[in-house]
């Protein structure tokens, strides 16, 4: 242990995923005290690489080293025996326990085996709190705790942990300025003694308020590293922004024609504010936003997957009382969730039986399925949208992202939609497979379909919409031209930075 | 297109060959027509009250109330005969005791959102209470011959139940497979969200499993009763057991989305013929618990060792009571 070594120094990181480089050979260094923040857009590879600290996902290639020790981590247990702990963004506590019993599951003070120390679990818990600035009664459960107040609790447990790095993933995306006031102070204290931190936000205010130095991630490598302060934030966004354009899109435009959808002042809870667009016929609107800006809440409160508590939803001028998903599929609106396996396809039934389930009672009469029209529409949307299947019977859980992807897109067809709501299209889906999907969507738009697209990708937001609606924190915050936007303007937007 | 009979439902017709091999060479008695017939009306019932529970398990459920609606259902069947209603008229206010009950039970589980075990425990109390207030704790029993010939006719040699029992087997399987109810049924069982998503009305579909349940059990109630010249209230006791039994031998993941009414019916045959043979060859009927149990175990054991094998997880019925992980694409 070299008296200058950092306390963490990640070398030539790399890591693959089926059809994708994750991490292209990452370095990240942080000095004990400091506080490192990582920066970059939505799939530059920050949680991968944090997930290879943590032990959560293995490199393939690369080392680590704390305190100038190499060392190799190959499970979250090794990480904790080695002192690095994360917080993540969702809690990882049990609420019904309290704030002690929390900070010391597993690790339970001792006075014979197996019978706790209650006396002393609460006296070092109420320290760790203490230490940390904080006022938390230990033998409160979690559950009434506040959520900076249970952050804080998580910080005291890594810190019981002998953590001396902490990962620390969106830490205030739920607090209020008076609580991230108060974590910024234990952060301080933190670092007084020598704890380095990672820092991941989205929040480019909070950089300058606690950053030391700060790491641009972009298409899983390092673009930059510098001091905060040294280089201004909109050269930042710059660098984060500016991704290389590996893909092509082939991207036709269709001449916009009527209205479809008109949303008005539609509100949710705290999830999403006032938000009111419109789709016409022939137009791909691209929704951006960084993850939990309120994409998907918004997409679900259209089609009825969720409530909404204000707001009107208009489909060809009429107004929708959308209650469940079938009022939005009787008016021929589709909704393509961002996660097919666990909202989209039943994977258990066949190609065919996915392809009918929405329009299931069209293709019935007196409650019999008429089988012969059943499989004559599935079997013409497999030939027309090419769906590699060995047949209409193959169970749609076998079949690949992208051809999941297309089963999802006949079901709607098959209704007739002719408004369809993209989450997160080509998630998922190697690089063949995402050209066919887009070819499909110039087709549908050129028959006259509209169709929002969701997308955390800036080049396919970019690339593939006509026009584009930037949401942040539960609002819609720009429109854009697609001729005039670019992936800076989007980001800058997006990160709440006035393009 | 959900095919009827797939390589799961071969296996366990290949178990019921064997054990039926097996049985013909310890016992002469075992492969006689007669013994064949008997075989199949003591199957009947149990195999009646399992097309209810498939598809409740299909659709992701369970329903641990049957054998008490049984009861229910049997001694309001006994009442009503005992007042001279006419025959059908009574069988009619058995099924709609059994419906009812069903419909409570669904109804709990689809608005209340209780889990399908709570909800239907609740109503085995609740329904086997009901039937002990309404006899006073006594048997009714006594009725005439033309209801007992419900159960008693051989119409063709075999047996009413055993034509009863094949009635519902090809009405049921054709609903399953046929018509919208039954393919939610196994969209709703695969994916909830899903099929959510796809604009059906789950809750409304999955009330309805249970009032389908309900009404098989009442219909296995006719018959009990009319078999036994009796009701009891404390008739169908286990009766739940037997069913998910049957339902898990004949391949339906408990997991709900995959299985066949071909299969349960094949799984209700295997647990007549285990018991009927274990009787022939003078077996204790402790120690026949105790070998229907390891059946039940090795039945479904056999299932997850080929299933891990094969690599496919969802259909089946030993996957673990866990949502298995979401594969990576």
């Amino acid at each position: 242990m070299s008296e200058h070594a950092p306390a963490l120094a990640m070398h030539g990181i790399r890591k693959r995923f089926p059809g994708v480089v994750a991490l292209a050979g990452v370095d990240l260094e942080v000095q004990r005290g400091e506080v490192h923040v990582l920066l970059g857009e939505n799939g530059a590879g920050k949680s991968t690489l944090m997930k290879i600290l943590s032990g959560a996902v293995s490199k393939d290639d690369g080392t680590i080293e704390i305190d100038g020790r190499v060392v190799e981590i190959g499970s979250p247990r090794d990480a904790q025996a080695l002192g690095v702990r994360t917080i993540y963004q969702e809690l990882t506590l049990v609420p019904q326990l309290s704030a002690a019993e929390n900070i010391f599951l597993g690790r339970e003070p001792q006075r014979l085996p197996g019978i706790v120390d209650w006396r002393r679990m609460f006296a070092d818990a109420g320290r760790l709190l203490t230490g940390l600035g904080v006022r938390i009664d230990p033998a409160r459960p979690v559950h009434e705790l506040g959520i900076a107040e249970q952050q804080m609790v998580e910080v005291a447990k890594a810190l019981a942990d002998d953590a001396r790095i902490l990962v620390m993933d969106e830490p205030t995306s739920a607090l209020t300025a008076s609580e991230i006031n108060e974590l910024f102070g234990t952060i301080d204290r933190l670092t007084a003694r020598g704890t380095a931190i990672v820092y991941i936000s989205h929040r480019l205010e909070e950089l300058t308020r606690i950053g030391d130095r700060v790491t641009v991630l972009r298409d899983g490598r390092r673009i930059s590293t510098c001091r905060v302060g040294e280089v201004p934030v909109s050269e930042l966004i710059r660098l984060m922004a500016d991704r290389e354009v590996g893909e092509h899109f082939p991207k036709r435009r269709a001449a916009p024609g009527e209205e479809l959808l008109r949303v008005e002042g539609l509100c949710r809870r705290s999830l999403l504010h006032d938000v009111s667009f419109t789709l016409r016929r022939g137009e791909v609107v691209g929704l951006a936003g960084l993850l939990g800006a309120g994409r998907t809440e918004l997409a679900r409160a259209i089609v009825g997957a969720d409530p909404h508590d204000a707001g009107t939803i208009r489909v060809r001028g009429e107004v929708v009382d959308v209650r469940h998903p079938s009022d939005m599929i009787q008016r021929r609106v589709g909704f393509l969730p961002e996660d097919r396996k666990t909202q989209g396809l039943v994977q258990g039934l066949s190609v065919g039986e996915n392809i009918a389930l929405p329009s299931l009672k069209q293709l019935s009469r007196a409650g019999v399925v008429r089988q012969a029209e059943e499989e004559r529409i599935a079997s013409e949307l497999v030939r027309d949208l090419r769906i590699k299947t060995t047949g209409l019977a193959q169970r749609a859980g076998l079949l690949s992202g992208g051809n999941q992807q297309k089963v999802m897109l006949a079901r709607w067809l098959a209704t007739r939609a002719d408004v369809l709501i993209m989450d997160e299209p080509t998630r998922g889906i190697d690089v063949a497979a995402k050209v066919e999907i887009y070819e499909l969507m110039n087709q549908l738009t050129a028959r006259g379909a509209a169709i929002l697209m969701i997308s955390s990708e800036l080049p396919e937001i970019v690339g593939m919409s006509d026009r584009i609606l930037v949401m942040r924190l539960g609002r819609i915050v720009a429109e854009l031209d697609a001729a005039s936007a670019t992936q800076e303007r989007v980001l800058a937007a997006a990160l709440g930075y006035a393009a | 297109m959900t095919s009827a009979i797939g390589r799961r439902q071969i296996g366990t017709l290949a178990g019921l060959v064997a054990l039926g091999a097996l049985l013909t060479a310890l016992t002469p008695y075992f492969l006689t027509l007669s013994n064949l017939l008997n075989v199949a009306e003591q199957t009947a019932i149990n195999a009646i009250i399992a097309v209810g529970m498939t598809f409740v398990i299909l659709s992701g459920g369970i329903d641990l109330s049957v054998g008490s609606i049984v009861a229910l259902s049997g001694v309001v069947l006994a009442s009503a005969l005992q007042h001279e209603w006419p025959i059908a008229l009574a069988m009619l206010a058995c099924v709609a005791v059994g419906a009812t009950c069903g419909l409570v039970n669904g109804s709990l589980i689809a608005r209340g959102r209780l889990p399908p075990f709570i909800a239907t425990l609740g109503m085995m109390s609740v329904a086997r209470g009901g039937a002990l207030l309404f006899t006073d704790g006594r048997p009714i029993s006594g009725f005439s011959a033309a209801f007992r010939g419900v159960a008693t006719t051989r119409p063709l040699m075999i047996p009413a139940p055993v034509i009863l029992m094949a009635v519902v087997y090809v009405v049921g399987h054709f609903v399953l497979t046929r018509t919208t109810f039954g393919r939610y049924v196994y969209a709703i069982g695969g994916n909830e969200e899903a099929t959510r998503l796809s604009g059906v009305r789950v809750g409304i579909q999955k009330a309805l499993v249970y009032v389908l349940s309900g009404a098989t059990s009442a219909i296995a109630a006719v018959t009990l009763t009319a078999r036994l010249n009796s009701a009891q209230p404390i008739a169908g006791i286990m009766y739940e057991l037997d069913a998910i039994a049957a339902t898990v031998i004949g391949g339906t993941s408990l997991m709900g989305g995959s299985g066949t009414l071909v299969g349960t019916l094949i799984g209700a045959l295997i647990m007549g013929v285990l018991r009927n043979g274990l009787n022939l060859l003078g077996i204790s009927s402790f120690l026949q618990q105790v070998v229907i149990g390891a059946v039940i175990i090795a039945a479904v054991l056999v299932d997850s060792i080929v299933t891990a094998r094969s690599g496919s997880s969802t259909r089946s019925a030993a996957a673990p009571l866990q949502k298995p992980q979401a594969e990576r694409v």
